[in-house]
């Protein structure tokens, strides 16, 4: 019998640009309950996709009970009972809760689906994680929070003797949380070996045994939880001080720039009130599918919202489409820039001068001339790393990507800049320099919100911090006399309430 | 009472289709004072929109992964035209033969469809595009442009699609045989299911360890087969196998796919939608000149009903999505 039910040595992953994981190492005991820790962008969700076979590493060993195992794609490891819940939903939207939950080990008689039981072994074990929802329900209806226990009841249902948790307390109420916790328990008494990974160190104090730090793609140390001081644990998941990474500096603030009162969409947000001024950077905190991007796709035209008035600079607005929003002068960053804010098989200058064409347009046509000097301009005040403007977005890497997209909203005449998740998925090191910019730009006058679910973020950079939960805004705190774990009392007191 | 508002919104689509469907045909009554609800025009109606139900299924299981083909229509033709020219030069041979030719060759361009789009990764679109010309092409090769009538095929190959079982004719037992078939498939096999899985999301199949390129062309190879049956039966049913054959069919069989509800996106739709669907093109096929509407006119009308039908449903379910966000409490 080996000492380690699962061993991994020496894991080596590139992906063009980045090195996501530089020789880590990991080992899981049979039974117990091991946390993952580290930063946004440590390379916790690369190391599970490897152990899952989603990813192959280009070095390294994995043992299974001391033998060396080679995963090529999803099946070989879910051959092995090793199951996984992954932070990004893996759900099929159109599909129902119980499909979802048998897609990859359907129920069959006869050689046929057998939907009946199906459904009835879906019910129990939604049932048994103390949820009401409806297998038959599509789980593109459900919210993100459901989702989740469908996950959960998906990985228990396909049996599995290794179980990987990649953030499930993320979008979890307080009492959702207490039940996953009592779920995890039964299942480690059932011989079930786990690995928990989370940003919140009460989750981890709660349910594990040892605990493994990655920092920066590396593998820092592996802790036993018992006697384990938290100091020493943040500072082996940062590394560093605080002050080193966040670049905050004082700015005096102007006017208020953008007012909202009141703002409400049936069944997404409601009730919604801030306002931003000149110079400062207001945080918008808040757990996953607490409504903050949708509160600002409705600000900046691209969603409608109900009821409510947006002012931006004491006049009344509503804009019906982002390009209205953009000539009155609100910018927005989105979440997903690969997705939303790039053309990526495009050169640089061509993307930063996308939403203001009209500013190089004449009668012979689009002056490439001055596009491309505004392009060097920008990417020379925001450092960024090109060869030339010439070169595709495809071909940077995240933090320079994001950069361009910057140097594209900086191209309008902007006063308020929307910036929703601005470092996510970005190096450490560019990320320092993203905050840079955000005081820079903040200096120059710009009403900047942060809108960011990385809490240390959120902190420290923000002057205030709106924290939303549950589609609602029930609280604007000082960033300086607040903590993370009262920001997060904030979103969970109301999930609380409500669920 | 819970119970009762899901089954409406659930099948919300189906029960539009049929709602229209019932409401043509029974404005169609009236206009023709009772001429079209006799027995033996429904069977006739149902047999003339067997070949659009059969293909339509069989495209239906393309869409489902998120393609398209539009070879269809060149598949059924070659298929058709080798069939005719096999019969022609060989007249003793087997009809079963003949049969296992046309599957042969719906399902030797169905994989060829499906390796260019999956392996090759062209888009769907025009991937099928191409092989829609190039398999048209390979049908004037072989016929050199001349027909093959009827006077050259045997009364047993004719047969085909006339005789009756059960007092029903052959092509509405081949319809429905097809359609019971894609329901237990698309329902009651996990690679049936893996079709919807890959079209509602490829990430999310990619983690499951769906083989996802698999899949695609096995969607492809199946609307071959079902394409290559459907030009056999072509022949045999009009009794003869032109160049031209089948130009153009696909347009029929997507409008009928959209039309049931299927999402062209992937990962929706449904075997009732599908066949309603294809009944409500194959009935406007068949009683708009029963009405004597002006030929000229029915094409635009043909296009007004389908739009009516998609417009309906998307305002429909744009309804049932709304409700369900009133009911959530903030």
């Amino acid at each position: 019998m080996a000492e380690y039910l699962l061993e991994l040595k020496d894991i080596v992953k590139r992906f063009p640009g980045v090195t996501a994981l530089d020789h880590v190492q990991f080992q899981l005991k049979k039974g117990e309950i091991h946390a993952l820790m580290g930063e946004n962008g440590a390379g916790k969700s690369t190391f599970i996709k490897i152990i899952t076979g989603v990813h192959i590493p280009e070095e390294g060993q994995i043992f299974l009970n001391g033998e060396e195992v080679f995963f090529c794609n999803p099946l070989d490891a879910s051959a092995k009972s090793i199951a996984a819940i992954y932070q990004h939903s893996t759900a099929y939207p159109h599909l129902t809760v119980a499909e979802n939950i048998f897609i990859s080990h359907y129920e069959k008689r006869k050689r046929l689906l057998n939907w009946p039981a199906m459904y009835k072994k879906a019910e129990k074990l939604l049932r048994d994680l103390g949820s009401d929802i409806d297998p038959r329900e599509e789980i593109g209806s459900l919210t993100v929070a459901e989702q989740q226990v469908v996950e959960i009841a998906k990985a228990i249902s396909a049996n599995a003797k290794i179980l990987i948790m990649d953030e499930p307390t993320a979008a979890l109420s307080e009492r959702e949380c207490e039940q996953l916790y009592r779920i995890t328990g039964q299942l480690k008494e059932n011989g079930t070996s786990i690995i928990f990974i989370s940003h919140r160190i009460e989750d981890m104090y709660r349910l594990a045994s040892r605990v493994t730090v990655f920092r920066d793609s590396r593998y820092i140390a592996t802790y036993e939880v018992e006697g384990l001081e938290k100091d020493q644990l943040i500072s082996a998941m940062v590394g560093r001080k605080i002050s080193d990474l966040y670049p905050k500096r004082e700015i005096k603030k102007g006017a208020p720039v953008l007012q909202v009162e009141h703002l409400s969409r049936q069944g997404v947000f409601k009730d919604i009130s801030f306002e931003v001024h000149q110079g400062e950077v207001l945080g918008f905190a808040g757990l996953v599918g607490a409504g903050r991007t949708e509160l600002f796709e409705s600000i900046y035209g691209i969603a409608p919202f109900d009821s409510g008035t947006i002012r931006l600079d004491q006049k009344e607005v509503r804009f019906h489409h982002p390009e209205e929003a953009i000539r009155a002068g609100v910018g927005y960053l989105p979440e997903d820039r690969q997705r939303h804010g790039l053309v990526l098989s495009w050169e640089i200058f061509k993307n930063v001068t996308l939403s203001t064409l009209s500013k190089y347009t004449s009668l012979r046509g689009i002056d490439t001339k001055k596009e491309k000097e505004a392009a060097r301009k920008s990417s020379e005040e925001l450092s960024t790393k090109i060869q030339s403007v010439y070169d595709t977005a495809e071909s940077l890497s995240g933090g320079n990507q994001q950069k361009v997209v910057v140097s594209k909203l900086l191209d309008a005449d902007l006063k308020v800049l929307i910036l929703d998740e601005p470092t996510k998925g970005v190096d450490v090191g560019a990320k320092a320099q993203i905050y840079e910019i955000i005081m820079d730009l903040a200096e120059k006058g710009y009403a900047i919100i942060l809108i960011s679910s990385e809490m240390p973020e959120v902190v420290s950079m923000s002057d205030r911090i709106a924290v939303m939960a549950n589609g609602r805004l029930p609280e604007i705190v000082d960033a300086k006399r607040t903590t993370q774990e009262q920001i997060l009392e904030i979103a969970l007191n109301l999930n609380r309430q409500k669920g | 009472m819970n119970d009762k508002r899901n089954i409406f919104s659930r099948n919300i689509r189906e029960i539009v289709l049929a709602f229209m469907i019932v409401l043509i045909a029974f404005a169609v009554q009236f206009r023709t004072g009772g001429l079209f609800f006799t027995g033996s025009n429904l069977f006739d109606l149902l047999r003339e929109a067997s070949i659009l139900i059969m293909v339509s299924m069989g495209l239906m299981m393309v869409i489902l992964t998120g393609n398209i083909d539009l070879s269809i229509g060149s598949i059924m033709g070659l298929s058709g035209m080798l069939c005719a020219l096999t019969l022609k030069n060989h007249q003793d041979i087997p009809l079963f033969f003949l049969f296992l030719l046309a599957v042969f060759i719906g399902a030797f361009c169905g994989f060829l469809n499906g390796f260019i789009v999956a392996k090759l990764h062209v888009y769907a679109l025009i991937a099928t595009l191409a092989t829609k010309y190039i398999f048209r092409g390979v049908i004037y090769l072989f016929s050199g442009g001349a027909w093959v009538a009827q006077a050259e095929m045997t009364p047993e190959f004719i047969a085909i699609t006339t005789v009756r079982f059960l007092g029903i004719n052959s092509l509405i037992w081949f319809a429905a045989g097809i359609t019971i078939l894609s329901f237990v498939y698309l329902n009651y096999t996990s690679s049936g299911r893996h079709l919807f899985a890959v079209g509602n999301s490829q990430s999310a199949a990619e983690v499951t360890g769906i083989r996802i390129r698999l899949t695609q062309i096995r969607s492809f190879v199946l609307c071959g087969i079902i394409a290559g049956l459907a030009g056999l039966l072509w022949v045999c049913k009009y009794g003869n196998a032109q160049s031209e054959s089948c130009d153009g069919y696909e347009i029929s069989v997507i409008a009928s796919v959209v039309a049931g509800g299927c999402s062209i996106a992937g990962g929706e739709g449904t075997v009732a939608g599908v066949l309603l669907g294809a009944l409500l093109m194959g009935t406007l096929n068949n009683i708009l000149p029963l009405i004597r509407v002006s030929t000229y006119w029915q094409q635009a009308i043909k296009g007004f009903i389908i739009l009516i039908s998609i417009v309906i449903n998307a305002a429909m379910q744009k309804r049932v999505k709304k409700q369900e966000l009133r009911r959530r409490e903030l």
